[in-house]
């Protein structure tokens, strides 16, 4: 049904009167009016923690269902698809990077970069050659070949994140989130991470939700919007 | 091309070594014990029906089928009247009968039993798969007071060929009953058999004849003393016995022939099967059997509460691991099929290290547990009852990592996406 790729000529993100509590709290975490990523864009969105980052790309990944409001992410109505559907979604269409660099270590870097392959035909189809994708993908992130065999729990810091960003970027999922990716790496290397990650987004037209609370980084985005101003949940805790 | 699933799994086994290896390990021990008790079950009951083998029918007095093959295979009890001579021999020339065993019993020496008989004895019985008997050392004995001794006798009492033994009358019981004037001479041991033979004295028929020359109704005769060198003189030619051996020319008469024993007028007599009696009687001591039985179904159920113990408390070191791939887009069902995978690879590789492992074992010890307790236990790999033990461990596990497997994917969907542990 959208082997062909999700229809992009809607938003990549799009929300409204989105509402999120964790169960057994007595208010939600998540309450925002409306927020709107469009289909390319590269947006940076920062926020203190405690504002609800990680549970608004829980819900746009769809491994948290929202209690109220509508969400349409890459043109799905999110709410709309059943819990195998949605992970199906995920696999097929999202690629996330963590803060923590969330490698597999007893697999290779090459398997880890591999993995969503794994679990969306979609992405392996898309990649092609699955080990040929592997190695271009590295190669444009500055990866030596002969690292890809080592395990993930070897590699400095800095190649484990850019492992991380290969991961996401393989098969061309058309919507990247990155939650935190530099806050592990020094100043200089985050600027070159950053350039990779930037530059590979363009080169597959990916759209970029870029999450951090360093606003030194925000010069490089798009578009750069404060969390806590759309979140109303978060503006009643401060 | 899409990986399959349980390259990851064994990729996270192999990360987690030491508490898979324990794992395993106590998979294939309960496997090897599962196994082992079931084997040396089925084996302890053929080598009980093949207590007496080769031999068509037990005949004794009449009395209850059970009761003859206690005494004259077993040793236990005593026989409540004899047989008298001429229709035991009249039995062996019968024309359906092969050969003839006589057996007299009622003496014994330092608690083992005394058995007359003939030389035909060592011909004709046999034990097993039909082994027959063999001498250890010496050879059968051709005087009145020569005597050949079991295994067991031998090793019990240290006897060699040539020792001088003393015999007594009953079950030895009163030393007033010793018949210490004809002393007898061991000339033969036999190899262990792991039957009651390991536990007999044998001597001629006319030994038992001929110390009790001066005997009557169970007591010497007073101021009669017949010294063993004139016993010669008498005539030492069976006049009772309690029971006799049959082998018979075709097995396919062997009711007939049981049925015209025991329907023949004069003397009542006995003759039953000892295959179909030893089955009766094992139905007796078969008790021990099925409490065998439960023992292994226990060992299992440790074995795979191991496996489910190992699973569960790998659970939360793979926490983050499984919200990683949750986040990568695996679905709830690849989580269950993840852990599932393992714990059937788990029981898949017990159940062939246990059968290796019980193959081993039981090459290494069936000589002695053959010498020594006379149970046959021949090492093989699985045959299909066992296959389906096997099965049956393997599908259990299936079943208990569905605890494991059930948590997993709860914490998969409460954990969402914060896999910053």
């Amino acid at each position: 049904m959208d082997a062909a790729g999700a229809p992009l000529s809607d938003a990549a993100v799009a929300l409204r009167g989105l509402r999120f509590g964790w169960p057994g709290a007595d208010r939600p975490c998540l309450d925002m009016a409306g927020f709107t990523l469009s289909a390319g864009e590269r947006l940076f969105l920062h926020g203190p923690s405690g504002s609800g980052k990680t549970t608004l790309l829980s819900l746009i990944g769809g491994v948290l269902r929202a209690d109220a409001g509508a969400l349409r992410v890459l043109g799905h109505d999110l709410s709309a698809l059943s819990g195998p559907r949605r992970d199906r979604f995920r696999a097929d269409h999202i690629g996330f990077i963590f803060q923590q660099f969330n490698l597999i270590p007893y697999l290779s870097a090459a398997d880890n970069i591999a993995l969503p392959c794994r679990f969306s035909p979609l992405r392996a189809q898309r990649a092609g050659d699955v080990a040929a994708a592997v190695a271009r993908l590295a190669g444009h992130l500055d990866l030596p070949a002969d690292l890809l065999a080592r395990p993930a729990a070897e590699l400095s810091v800095g190649q484990q994140q850019r492992v991380a960003a290969a991961r996401a970027l393989i098969g061309g999922p058309a919507l990247v989130i990155a939650d935190e990716p530099t806050s592990a790496l020094d100043a200089a290397r985050q600027q070159v991470f950053l350039d990779l990650l930037l530059n590979e987004c363009a080169a597959v037209g990916a759209s970029l939700l870029f999450v951090s609370h360093d606003l030194r980084l925000a010069g490089r985005f798009d578009r750069s919007v404060a969390l806590g101003e759309i979140n109303a949940a978060a503006e009643a805790l401060a | 091309m899409r990986l399959p699933l349980w390259h990851l799994t064994l990729a996270s086994v192999r990360n987690r070594g030491l508490a898979t290896v324990l794992t395993l390990v106590a998979i294939a021990l309960s496997v090897t014990l599962l196994l082992g008790v079931e084997r040396l079950r089925n084996d302890a009951r053929s080598s009980f029906a093949n207590t007496l083998s080769g031999t068509d029918l037990i005949v004794g007095a009449r009395s209850g089928a059970v009761q003859l093959l206690l005494y004259s295979v077993f040793h236990i009890g005593d026989a409540t009247h004899d047989v008298s001579w001429s229709r035991i021999d009249a039995l062996r020339t019968h024309k359906d009968v092969a050969w003839l065993v006589p057996l007299s019993l009622g003496d014994s020496h330092r608690g083992f039993r005394v058995v007359g008989t003939t030389a035909d004895f060592f011909a004709h019985v046999q034990t097993g798969n039909r082994q027959p008997l063999r001498f250890a050392a010496g050879q059968a004995f051709e005087g009145v007071f020569d005597a050949v001794i079991g295994a067991e006798v031998a090793a019990r009492l240290g006897y060699a060929p040539g020792a001088k033994i003393v015999l007594s009358h009953g079950a030895g019981e009163f030393a007033a009953a010793e018949h210490a004037d004809k002393p007898f001479t061991v000339t033969g041991v036999l190899a262990r058999t792991g039957t009651p033979v390991d536990r007999s004295v044998l001597v001629g028929l006319a030994a038992i004849e001929a110390i009790h020359l001066d005997w009557q109704g169970g007591s010497r005769i007073p101021g009669v003393e017949i010294p063993a060198q004139f016993v010669g003189k008498f005539d030492l030619s069976p006049k009772r016995v309690t029971a006799a051996l049959v082998g018979l020319e075709r097995r396919a008469t062997v009711f007939r022939v049981q049925r015209e024993i025991n329907t023949s007028d004069g003397e009542p007599l006995l003759a039953i099967l000892p295959g179909v009696t030893l089955d009766e009687l094992w139905r007796v001591v078969g008790v021990v059997e099925r409490v065998l039985l439960a023992v292994s179904a226990f060992v299992v159920a440790v074995g795979l509460a191991g496996l489910v113990a190992t699973l569960v408390s790998s659970l939360s070191a793979r926490r983050r691991e499984l919200a990683i791939l949750r986040a990568l887009g695996a679905g709830p069902g690849d989580v269950f099929v993840l852990l599932m995978t393992e714990s059937v690879l788990l029981a898949v590789a017990g159940c062939v290290l246990g059968v290796v492992g019980l193959w081993a074992l039981s090459a290494g010890i069936a000589p002695w547990l053959m010498a020594e307790h006379g149970v046959q236990l021949v090492p093989r790999f699985v045959d299909q009852s066992e296959l389906v033990w096997l099965a049956g461990v393997v599908v259990a596990a299936l079943l208990a990592s569905v605890i494991p497997a059930w948590r997993a994917y709860r914490y998969s969907l409460a954990d969402g996406m914060t896999v910053r542990l």
